[in-house]
C-alpha cells in the first residue's frame, strides 16, 4: 500500500472502498429516478391505450432485441471478470476483459442503430412522416415516442459507460491500480451492470406486449 | 479492495441463468397465457434484475448499508409509479 492509494479523509483501504460504493449506490438510486419518470409515463400509457401498445410492441424486432439482450448480458460478465482480475491485481487481463466488454457495447449500440434505421425506413418515428394503417394511429406515435425516448436515454448511458470503460482502461494500463486499490474499476463495472439492468426492464416493455 | 469473494465458474452459472430466463421470457411471448403474460415477463425481468445484482453487483457480499441504497431507488420509483396510478387509474 502507498500514500497515493489512500486519501488523506480516510482512516483504511476499506473504509475508502465502502465509501466509494456507497457513493456510486446513492447516485444509482437517482439514475433509477430518472429513468423512473419515464417508466411512469410508460405505465399510465399503457393502461391508457393496451391495444395500441399490444399492437405496436408486435412492430418491434424480437430476434434483434433478443441478440442485444444476449449481447448485453455478455458485456456484464465480462465486466464483472474485468473487476475479478483488477481485484487480483491483474492488469494485463483486466484490460483485456474491459476492450472487450466495450467491444459487447458497441455491438448492442450497432444493433440498436440499425433498429432505429429500419424504424425510420417503416415511417415509425412519431411526427408528420409517421405511417401506420391502423385505427391506433395517434396512439401508436406515443408507444413510438417513448420507445425512441428510454432507448435513446438508455444508449446515451452505453455511450457515458464506453467512454467510462476507456478512461478506466488507460488508467488500469498505466499502473494506477493495484491488488490493494482498484475502486474506480468496481465503480465503472457497478454503473456498465446498472445500465444492463435497465435494458433487462426495457426489453420486455417494449418487445414483449401480447403474443405473437 | 479485498479479492473478489465470488469465483469466475459463478459468475458463469449466473450468466448461464441469465440467458436461460432470456429463453423463457422470449418463449413466452409465443404462449398464450391472457393476463398471465405480463406477469410471467415482469418475474422473469425482477429475477434477472435481482441475479445481476446480488452477484454481478456483489450486493450479496456488501455491507447492509448497500443493502438498504440499493433497495431506495426501487422503494421510491414505487412511490412515483404507484402515486400516479392511483390517481390516474380512480379518475371519472
Amino acid at each position: 500500500m502507498s500514500d497515493k492509494e489512500l486519501s488523506h479523509q480516510f482512516e483504511t483501504l476499506d473504509q475508502q472502498a465502502d465509501a466509494a460504493t456507497l457513493g456510486i449506490w446513492a447516485f444509482l438510486a437517482t439514475e433509477v429516478l430518472f429513468f423512473g419518470g419515464l417508466f411512469m409515463l410508460y405505465t399510465v400509457y399503457r393502461f391508457k391505450f393496451p391495444a395500441a401498445f399490444v399492437e405496436c410492441s408486435k412492430l418491434m424486432d424480437l430476434r434483434l432485441g433478443a441478440i442485444n439482450t444476449a449481447v448485453l448480458l455478455t458485456s456484464s460478465l465480462t465486466m464483472a471478470f474485468a473487476v475479478h482480475s483488477a481485484r487480483e491485481g491483474q492488469k494485463n487481463s483486466t484490460v483485456g476483459w474491459i476492450l472487450v466488454t466495450m467491444l459487447l457495447g458497441s455491438v448492442f449500440l450497432g444493433i440498436k442503430g440499425l433498429e432505429y434505421y429500419h424504424k425510420f425506413a417503416e415511417h415509425l418515428v412519431p411526427g408528420p412522416y409517421f405511417q401506420l394503417d391502423s385505427p391506433n394511429r395517434r396512439e401508436a406515435q406515443i408507444f413510438f415516442s417513448l420507445y425512441f425516448g428510454m432507448t435513446g436515454l438508455h444508449a446515451l448511458h452505453m455511450i457515458i459507460g464506453l467512454v467510462v470503460l476507456a478512461v478506466i482502461a488507460m488508467m488500469t494500463s498505466a499502473g494506477k491500480f493495484s491488488k490493494t486499490y482498484s475502486n474506480p474499476v468496481h465503480i465503472a463495472g457497478l454503473y456498465w451492470h446498472f445500465v444492463d439492468i435497465i435494458w433487462i426492464f426495457l426489453f420486455p416493455l417494449l418487445y414483449l406486449i401480447g403474443n405473437r | 479492495m479485498d479479492p473478489d469473494p465470488i469465483t469466475k465458474a459463478t459468475y458463469i452459472k449466473v450468466y448461464l441463468a441469465l440467458l436461460a430466463l432470456l429463453a423463457a421470457t422470449v418463449a413466452a411471448v409465443f404462449i398464450n397465457m391472457g393476463p398471465f403474460n405480463i406477469l410471467v415477463t415482469m418475474v422473469i425481468a425482477i429475477t434477472k434484475a435481482l441475479l445481476v445484482m446480488l452477484f454481478f453487483m456483489h450486493v450479496r457480499y456488501s455491507p447492509r448499508l448497500i443493502w438498504i441504497y440499493a433497495s431506495l431507488g426501487v422503494i421510491w420509483l414505487t412511490y412515483l409509479i404507484g402515486g400516479t396510478l392511483t390517481d390516474v387509474l380512480t379518475r371519472i
